[in-house]
């Protein structure tokens, strides 16, 4: 790799598009994931009844069974959603970004 | 049941470690099971086979180390979700459920969440600086000869305890299921890995652990149908039952006594899954695809897969409450709710005779030893990597060695490595290895981890930060598991330990950041403002993949 080509792309107009919608979009998920986690760990220590409640009327099944699931469909849902987004906005965007680089 | 629960936890707080440490002392032989030595032969012979077609495949470097960079997003998702859907999963998740309802779910959550972190940050720029080792992102612009021989010794050092806790428990399940001899199950899984790796390489090693995480996924999957067959398909119904059968009662369906300390257990599982991130055979999968695209790929169907299985798994745990729970053939003396035969971890087993038959347990059987051997060999190539292309050739011969020795050194290495781990694992047979998964995670997560996401993402990291902050993980981290439990009480024999927690990396980790970023900061030398000066140039790269080793083409 040559310092020049490096030095076009990092002066391209775009490159600071990319690298702010990129961290902006892995912060919020990454943030959303953990927050997800946490506040469910907080339900635990400080409400746990709130996850042991029955889900039906009349059943045992508690709520707290289809919270954990949701929390793994959500947050594996949430990688999907960053997955599309840098294959095509961000890949489209870094391709446009190197084919203008070129001296 | 405080002790069964203890040591469950030990196990499950490492979902790649193996049963092994959780079952050591307790293991007796059982009568040689045909059935299961049956279907591993297949698997053995079938894998031998690819083997060999991936040999006449090997030829370079590349070739050895990442396969070319020629495994598809799909098959590496399917190989890293092997990676991490191990025996301890299956057999650990599944036996927590069972022994303590929903509290066994949380934890089993709590190993998800890190797999979306790390395809939020780390896919694709470890994609994009790495080429076959994590000490190439870690020495990209810092010194070359200082950081890889450091990265390298992390990584050996991780390689050597986590092969010594695979053996030991490959040796151990192997008896239990099996009904082999302790040294036969780890002279088979030495030989039988060092074949996988001399011969095939990384493309080899990729293919075994795709094919065992498809088994063990068909394998769980029908387990969990068969299982729930038996309640209609209704969890509904299956809790009705449950409640009955289980010791808590209904107070099984929700957050229990274990959790009275939910913080630990949320800063343990994410401890756990910063250690998973400094792995090196973890690491060394994000090298295996052609570009930063098929990385992001890859950990979206890894993270898919895994989430799937841990459901599965929970729902393992969850009907065997009530088909296991009540069936007395499979407690000790016929006492239910007394010990189980085999151990506490023997759940899924269990579960899988009781509703599949003997010739199904064979096949879980079979499914949970090739688990072992898949790792192993990941092992054994990550160990084999950071000898020949981190410390050979880049540090000895400064990066002038030719392809074709290095090549060579590898699978010399591979060979030392396969051997040290037959040595070692019938040394430590006796031994109670609990200890050595909270090192392996400890190094990792305090050592390996730290290093490699501040080199990505801090411009301002320089070489004497790095070294100083990597010494100071690596050091708190041992120093840590020897005053825990697991050495402190149970190996030097103490009253009680000095440390309470089982895993380091929650003080160690933090003391390896703070360490490396002061250490940075102050760093005034001439050579740290050229480290920072290149980080431009690593930060380009990163962002858009310019000047990224692509695939590899014949």
């Amino acid at each position: 790799m040559t310092g020049n080509a490096t030095h076009a792309i990092r002066q391209h107009p775009q490159f600071a598009t990319l690298v702010k919608r990129r961290s902006t979009l892995a912060w919020t998920l990454a943030a959303l994931t953990l927050g997800t986690y946490y506040l469910y760990m907080l339900v635990v220590a400080l409400a746990p009844d709130t996850l042991h409640q029955a889900l039906h009327s009349g059943g045992v099944l508690s709520v707290g069974v289809p919270v954990g699931a949701a929390i793994i469909v959500f947050t594996w849902a949430l990688t999907g959603y960053y997955v599309y987004r840098a294959n095509t906005e961000f890949d489209r965007l870094t391709a446009t970004i190197l084919q203008e680089s070129q001296p | 049941m405080m002790r069964t629960f203890a040591t469950l936890l030990a196990l499950s707080a490492s979902p790649l470690a193996l049963a092994g440490p959780a079952m050591a002392g307790a293991v007796e032989k059982q009568p040689l099971n045909v059935a299961a030595i049956g279907m591993f032969m297949v698997f053995v012979v079938l894998t031998l086979g690819i083997t060999y077609w991936a040999s006449r495949r090997t030829r370079s470097a590349s070739d050895f180390y990442t396969a070319g960079g020629g495994i598809t997003g799909f098959q590496n998702g399917l190989a890293i979700a092997g990676d991490y859907m191990s025996a301890a999963t299956l057999l650990g998740l599944s036996s927590m459920v069972f022994a303590k309802g929903y509290d066994g779910f949380i934890y089993t959550v709590g190993f998800f969440v890190g797999w979306p972190i790390i395809t939020f940050l780390m896919a694709e720029r470890l994609r994009n600086l790495g080429r076959f080792t994590f000490a190439d992102i870690a020495s990209y612009r810092l010194d070359q000869t200082k950081i890889r021989t450091f990265a390298a010794f992390g990584s050996l050092t991780v390689v050597s305890f986590y092969l010594i806790v695979q053996m030991v428990g490959a040796g151990q399940l192997i008896q239990l299921l099996f009904g082999l001899d302790y040294p036969v199950a780890v002279v088979v899984v030495g030989v039988v890995m060092m074949a996988y790796v001399i011969f095939g390489g990384m493309i080899a090693t990729t293919w075994v652990q795709i094919i065992k995480a498809v088994l063990l996924l068909a394998g769980g999957t029908t387990l969990a149908f068969m299982a729930m067959a038996q309640f209609g398909f209704s969890y509904e119904t299956l809790a009705r039952e449950a409640i009955t059968v289980h010791k808590d009662g209904l107070g099984m369906m929700g957050p229990g006594s274990m959790l009275a300390d939910p913080v630990n257990v949320a800063s343990m599982s994410l401890g756990l899954v910063f250690g998973i991130a400094g792995l090196p055979h973890i690491l060394m999968r994000f090298f295996t695809v052609p570009n930063a695209k098929e990385a992001r790929k890859s950990v979206f169907y890894a993270t898919g897969f895994i989430g799937f299985f841990f459901l599965v798994v929970c729902t393992l745990g969850f009907a065997a409450v009530v088909i296991i729970g009540k069936d007395p053939q499979y407690f000790v003396n016929g006492e239910l709710g007394g010990k189980l035969v085999g151990g506490g971890n023997m759940v899924a087993m269990h579960l899988a005779k009781a509703v599949g038959g003997n010739l199904f347990l064979g096949f879980l059987s079979a499914v949970a030893f090739a688990t072992i051997l898949a790792v192993v060999a990941g092992l054994a190539l990550a160990g084999a990597s950071a000898i020949s292309h981190d410390l050979y050739a880049t540090v000895i011969m400064k990066g002038k060695a030719d392809e074709k020795t290095e090549l060579k050194v590898s699978r010399i290495a591979a060979v030392a490595i396969g051997v040290l781990a037959i040595v070692l694992g019938i040394l430590f047979e006796k031994q109670n290895v609990a200890f050595l998964v909270g090192l392996t995670f400890g190094v990792a997560a305090s050592t390996n981890f730290p290093i490699l996401i501040l080199s990505m993402y801090w411009k301002d990291l320089t070489t004497r930060g790095a070294l100083l902050g990597g010494f100071s993980g690596l050091i708190s981290a041992v120093t840590l598991v020897i005053l825990s439990k697991a050495v402190w009480v149970t190996v030097l024999g103490n009253e009680t330990a000095i440390f309470p927690y089982e895993h380091p990396a929650l003080f160690s980790m933090p003391l390896a950041f703070a360490v490396s970023i002061v250490v940075s900061l102050l760093d005034r030398s001439a050579a740290a403002a050229t480290e920072r000066a290149r980080f431009d140039d690593q930060f380009v790269r990163a962002q858009t993949g310019h000047g990224a080793a692509g695939a590899h083409n014949h």
